[in-house]
């Protein structure tokens, strides 16, 4: 192949960059709101969700789209879901053995990225179509993106909610609380990642020309 | 678009059945020792939460070797068994027999104070799942020292607040049994509990159905090891 395009050709950083904003798969595809909302609690678990969700996309999205072209249409989404839950169980199974409390605090949202959108939806626009690597870019890229808002809310919800930074009592050592500071009971709610991801996607919007729909 | 033909379809499909299986299979097996030693030493830090002692994944095993001094093994009228290892016990499969079948374990702790806790398995019914957890009781085999829950799909929020530490606080000096001697159990109550009575918790509030089911937990379970708590009154008298 002559006209091979070089590994990092302006297409393919334009595939890691743009999940992380203009194509955000939560603030902009709303995709994956469910687990964002559910482990945000604090910031440990969220980072180790974007791991997980990370090591799933991107190695799905490689093995479809280096099988694309035996892949019977057919049946390709069973085909795409059986990757997808094999890499799901394999790190469910390895967060068992070696993060043992995080994974008591993710419980079924580790079995739930099967269902995740951003993944199915990446393999099927994405990896059915392209090449293993742009197709590999494409998956750190939204995985990214997907870690991304995650750790924002995480790191809010953790701070307000709980006053404290990966388990490290920030607001007790500056000592906020005794000037009569309280932690906000309301952060460690549901609702409140959901409040949470209306600011950033408001800020992004009113932030990114391109985001801004006509009237 | 490229077609293709059934017999591929089916071929395509067994062979990727086969590698996802085989790949599956392989990873619990390599990975299940160190899922159990976790689900050990979760276990410990649940038996140690019954005695109020606060530890980590890092020093449970240190903090059991140092406060659970004895455990054995009995059976429902109180005679020891023999050749069983009380941490082994599940006590699902337990409660599932009849009374008489039954082996129940039973953990001694001794305490920096000098005194001693007896702490004894519990599991039941919650509303999605099990529910289980340990008591600790004082040397009178009446008056709970400190209780340790757990669910695995209780509803956050609601159900789950079981092995919030707001509950388990209430159980504290609570009495299973009453002055005359008779097992009492303890009661779950809607509506606010009684602070003066014996035997009366908080239920929690839009967890009914976990409540009934941990209410019931104990009296059954408690009430297996009475034969053996009465004998020990008996004893210590």
């Amino acid at each position: 192949m002559s006209d091979r395009e070089p590994l990092f050709s302006s297409r393919n950083i334009k595939l890691l960059t743009n999940p992380l904003n203009v194509d955000n798969p939560i603030t902009v595809q709303v995709l994956g709101i469910c687990s964002a909302l559910a482990i945000t609690v604090k910031l440990e678990p969220a980072v180790v969700m974007a791991i997980s969700v990370m090591v799933v996309l991107v190695v799905s999205n490689v093995v479809i789209s280096a099988l694309r072209k035996m892949i019977p249409p057919r049946i390709r989404i069973i085909v795409q879901l059986t990757v997808i839950a094999t890499m799901v169980i394999l790190v469910d199974q390895v967060l068992k053995a070696f993060a043992y409390e995080v994974s008591k605090q993710l419980s079924v949202f580790v079995g739930l990225i099967i269902t995740n959108c951003i993944i199915m939806g990446r393999l099927e626009a994405f990896a059915m179509s392209n090449r293993p690597w742009t197709a590999f870019l494409d998956g750190i890229g939204n995985s990214a993106g997907y870690g991304l808002i995650l750790i924002i809310v995480g790191f809010l919800r953790e701070l307000f909610g709980s006053g404290e930074i990966w388990g490290y009592p920030v607001f007790e050592k500056i000592g906020i609380y005794n000037i009569g500071y309280e932690n906000n009971g309301f952060m460690i709610l549901p609702p409140m990642a959901l409040i949470i991801i209306g600011v950033i996607i408001w800020v992004q919007r009113s932030r990114t020309k391109e985001l801004i729909e006509e009237s | 678009m490229k077609s293709f033909s059934n017999t591929y379809i089916f071929v395509f499909s067994t062979i990727m059945v086969v590698i996802v299986a085989a790949l599956l299979s392989a990873a619990a097996m390599v990975l299940q020792p160190l899922q159990e030693k976790n689900i050990e030493i979760q276990e410990k830090r649940n038996i140690l939460s019954s005695i109020r002692i606060k530890s980590s994944a890092k020093d449970a095993e240190e903090l059991y070797k140092k406060y659970i001094t004895a455990s054995f093994v009995i059976n429902t009228v109180g005679e020891e068994q023999e050749g069983i290892d009380a941490f082994e016990i599940e006590m699902g499969s337990q409660m599932r027999k009849t009374l008489e079948q039954r082996s129940l374990p039973v953990f001694i702790s001794s305490l920096e104070d000098g005194t001693k806790k007896y702490i004894v398995a519990v599991h039941g019914k919650g509303l999605w799942g099990p529910i289980y957890g340990f008591v600790a009781l004082n040397n009178d085999f009446t008056t709970i020292y400190g209780t340790n829950y757990n669910h695995e799909s209780e509803t956050p929020g609601l159900g789950a607040e079981i092995n919030t530490d707001w509950f388990g606080a209430q159980f504290a000096d609570k009495k299973i049994f009453n002055k005359n001697r008779e097992f009492i159990s303890i009661d779950l109550v809607k509506g606010g509990a009684d602070p003066e009575s014996l035997n009366e918790v908080d239920a929690i509030s839009g967890g009914t159905l976990t409540s009934d089911g941990l209410e019931k937990m104990l009296y059954d379970c408690l009430g297996s090891y009475q034969t053996y708590f009465k004998n020990q009154m008996k004893n210590n008298k």
